[in-house]
C-alpha cells in the first residue's frame, strides 16, 4: 500500500498567540512494502507527521493518498483508515487495559466488526508473530508480564488488525538490550511475513541504518533529506548540525576522519566497519 | 574510611500472595560503595538492580542481612530521614517525580520537608538549579520543558537536599539522545563535585564512563570491576543478555581478523590511536 503525501502543512493553535507551524509543506512518497525510517530531533514534527498518516490529526492543507484514497477527506471513515494503517505509539504498554492478553489483542479486530471465529484466529496469529504463545499468555493478565512482553502484547493488538502499513514510534525505548533486540527481530519478521509497509520512527541510528531501505529526515517541521541510509548518513555534518546522531559505526569513522583517515565507504554497521578497516590497513 | 554504603549479605524478597516460593529479587549481596566513587550497575530487566537500589535509601527494608548508609542501619525507622537525606534517588520517568507547577517550587519541595529555614531554602534552590543548568528556566512550568530538562529539575530537587550520594535508576531511559547527553553531563559534574554516584542503566556506553561496573543477574552480583576489566569478558556479558560498548565489540571483531588490538580498549579515542599506529607500522 503506497502512501503519497503532498504539500502537508499542520499548524497547532492557528490564529492563537501560541501558533506553531509543526509541519510545513511536506511532500514525499512511501512505496508499497518498503521499510522506511524517520529520524529527527525531538520537536522536529515526526510525531505530528505520523499522527496524520493514520487520521488522528487532520492537516491545515495538503493531501495524504493511501493507495489512491485521500484520507484527509472528511468523508473517509476512521475505521477505513485504521484498517489500512496501524500506529504503535511510544510506550504502547501503557495502553493495555483488558483483563486478559487475549481480550486486549482482540480489542482492535472487534472494533473492525470482524466475526468472532476470525477474531480468535487473528489473536493467535498476532501473538505468534510477536513471539508469544496464546496457550502460555492468552488467559494471563497483561499486567503480570515483563516490560518487554507487555510491549509485544501491545504491538500484537495493532498487528491483529492486519494493517497494510505499520507505523512504530520508538518501539524499543526504555527496554533492556535483550528486549530491544527481540522487538527489532519481531518487526523484521512481521515485515517479512505480512509483506506490509513499515515506518519506524527512532532515535537509535544504529537500528535505523540496519533496518531501513529509505530514511526520511525531519527538521523544524520540514522533510529536509531522504535517501538510502548510506546516502543520508554520509551527510554526517548536516545531521550533527541538526542535533542528530550517527550510527555508532559511522560515528567512529567520523572520528577517524578527524585524524586524517579517510575510508572508502561510510560504514553503517559494525560488520561494515570491520570490512572498511581491513581494506584500509591492507590486512586482508 | 568507612564506605558510604555497606551491604552485608543483603536478601530482599517481594511478598507474593500465592504459595509458590519465589526466588529472592536480591540474593545474598555484599557490597561496599566508597565515598566519592562512581559505580554503574547493569543487568537485564528483573536482575534485581532496582530492588538493590531501593534498599539503599530505605524505600525497601532488607528481608535478611543489613544495609548501612553512612553507618546507619536502614532498618532503623528512627534514622530513615537521615538516610534518605544522605542517599537521594532519581527515577526513570521525570513526569512521576515533579510535584509543583513551577520549576523552583518543585526544587524547594525537598528542603521544605526537611524543615530548612526559608533563606537557606532559597539559597539551595538557586545553587541546585545552577548545578543542573536550569536556573534560567526556574519560573517555568515543568510540563513545558523537554524530557531532559524535566529530568534535570528532578535531579535539582534531590541535589537541594544536599545528599552525599545519589542513586540514579535508569535516568536516561525515557530521554532522546540530546536529553541523555544533558543528564549524563550533569551526573559527571556532580561526581566531580564529590557526590557518590550509583547509576543503574541499560546503556553500556554510559556504564563505561563509571569507575566501577557491577553486573547483576538473578539477584546476584556476577561481575564487579573497572569498565575495562568487566567489558573484557564479552562472552560472559553476552550470555547474560547484555551488550558491550561499540568499541569493545569492534576490538573483538578486529582481533578475530588477526589485528593485534590490545586488551582493555574501551574508548573510541584509544581505538583510533591503535589503528593509526597499526597502519603506520604496516
Amino acid at each position: 500500500m503506497s502512501i503519497q503525501v503532498k504539500n502537508l502543512t499542520h499548524i497547532y493553535s492557528e490564529g492563537m498567540p501560541y501558533q506553531t507551524i509543526a509541519l510545513e509543506d511536506n511532500s514525499f512518497e512511501i512505496a508499497d512494502g518498503s521499510f522506511v525510517g524517520i529520524i529527527g530531533h525531538t520537536g522536529s514534527g515526526k510525531s505530528t507527521l505520523i499522527q496524520h498518516l493514520n487520521g488522528l490529526l487532520k492537516p491545515n492543507s495538503g493531501t495524504i493518498l493511501v493507495d489512491g484514497l485521500d484520507i484527509t477527506d472528511a468523508s473517509v471513515s476512521l475505521r477505513d483508515i485504521r484498517q489500512r494503517i496501524g500506529l504503535v505509539f511510544q510506550y504502547p504498554e501503557y495502553q493495555l487495559f483488558e483483563e486478559t492478553v487475549e481480550k486486549d489483542v482482540a480489542f482492535g479486530p472487534q472494533n473492525l466488526g470482524l466475526p468472532e471465529d476470525l477474531i480468535g484466529e487473528r489473536v493467535r496469529e498476532a501473538l505468534h508473530l510477536v513471539g508469544l504463545s496464546y496457550e502460555d499468555v492468552g488467559q494471563r493478565s497483561p499486567f503480570d508480564l515483563s516490560g518487554g512482553e507487555k510491549r509485544r502484547v501491545a504491538i500484537a493488538g495493532v498487528i491483529a488488525m492486519r494493517p497494510k502499513v505499520l507505523i512504530l514510534d520508538e518501539p524499543t525505548a526504555g527496554l533492556d538490550p535483550k528486549a530491544h533486540k527481540d522487538i527489532l527481530n519481531l518487526i523484521e519478521r512481521v515485515h517479512r511475513e505480512e509483506n506490509n509497509t513499515i515506518i519506524l520512527v527512532s532515535h537509535n541510528m544504529g537500528d535505523i541504518a540496519a533496518l531501513s531501505e529509505k530514511v526520511l529526515v525531519m527538521h523544524k517541521g520540514r522533510m529536509v533529506m531522504e535517501g538510502t541510509p548510506g546516502e543520508v548518513f554520509k551527510k554526517a555534518e548536516l545531521l550533527l548540525g541538526m542535533g542528530l546522531e550517527l550510527p555508532p559505526a559511522a560515528g567512529f569513522m567520523e572520528l577517524l576522519k578527524q585524524r586524517g583517515i579517510n575510508l572508502e565507504n561510510m560504514p553503517l554497521t559494525i560488520e561494515e566497519a570491520v570490512e572498511e578497516i581491513t581494506v584500509w590497513t591492507g590486512n586482508n | 574510611m568507612d564506605p558510604i554504603i555497606h551491604m552485608l549479605d543483603l536478601v530482599f524478597q517481594y511478598k507474593k500472595d500465592d504459595l509458590t516460593p519465589e526466588e529472592p529479587a536480591v540474593d545474598h549481596v555484599t557490597l561496599r560503595i566508597e565515598r566519592g566513587s562512581f559505580t554503574a550497575i547493569i543487568g537485564r530487566n528483573g536482575s534485581g538492580k532496582s530492588t538493590l537500589a531501593k534498599n539503599i535509601n530505605g524505600l525497601l527494608i532488607p528481608t535478611e542481612g543489613t544495609v548501612y548508609v553512612k553507618g546507619l542501619d536502614t532498618a532503623d525507622p528512627d534514622r530513615i530521614w537521615e538516610i534518605r537525606q544522605t542517599a537521594g534517588m532519581v527515577f526513570q520517568n521525570p513526569d512521576n517525580q515533579l510535584v509543583s507547577s513551577i520549576v523552583e517550587d518543585d526544587v524547594a519541595f525537598g528542603p521544605e520537608n526537611l524543615g530548612v529555614e526559608p533563606g537557606e531554602i532559597r539559597k539551595r534552590v538557586d545553587e541546585s538549579l545552577y548545578a543542573v543548568n536550569m536556573y534560567e528556566e526556574r519560573k517555568k512550568a515543568p510540563h513545558l520543558l523537554s524530557g531532559g530538562q524535566k529530568q534535570r529539575v528532578a535531579i535539582a530537587g534531590v541535589v537541594a537536599m544536599r545528599p552525599e550520594c545519589i542513586i540514579f535508576d535508569e535516568p536516561t531511559a525515557m530521554l532522546d539522545p540530546h536529553g541523555r547527553r544533558e543528564v549524563m553531563c550533569i551526573i559527571r559534574k556532580l561526581h566531580r563535585e564529590g557526590i557518590t554516584i550509583v547509576l543503574i542503566t541499560h546503556f553500556m556506553e554510559e556504564a563505561a564512563e563509571a569507575e566501577r561496573v557491577i553486573i547483576m543477574d538473578k539477584g546476584k552480583v556476577m561481575m564487579d570491576g573497572s569498565p575495562r576489566e568487566v567489558f573484557a569478558r564479552t562472552e560472559e556479558i553476552r550470555s547474560l543478555d547484555l551488550d558491550v560498548p561499540f568499541t569493545v565489540d569492534l576490538a573483538e571483531r578486529l582481533r578475530s581478523r588477526g589485528f593485534p588490538v590490545p586488551d582493555g580498549i574501551i574508548e573510541e579515542e584509544e581505538m583510533a590511536d591503535f589503528l593509526c599506529q597499526y597502519k603506520s607500522r604496516t
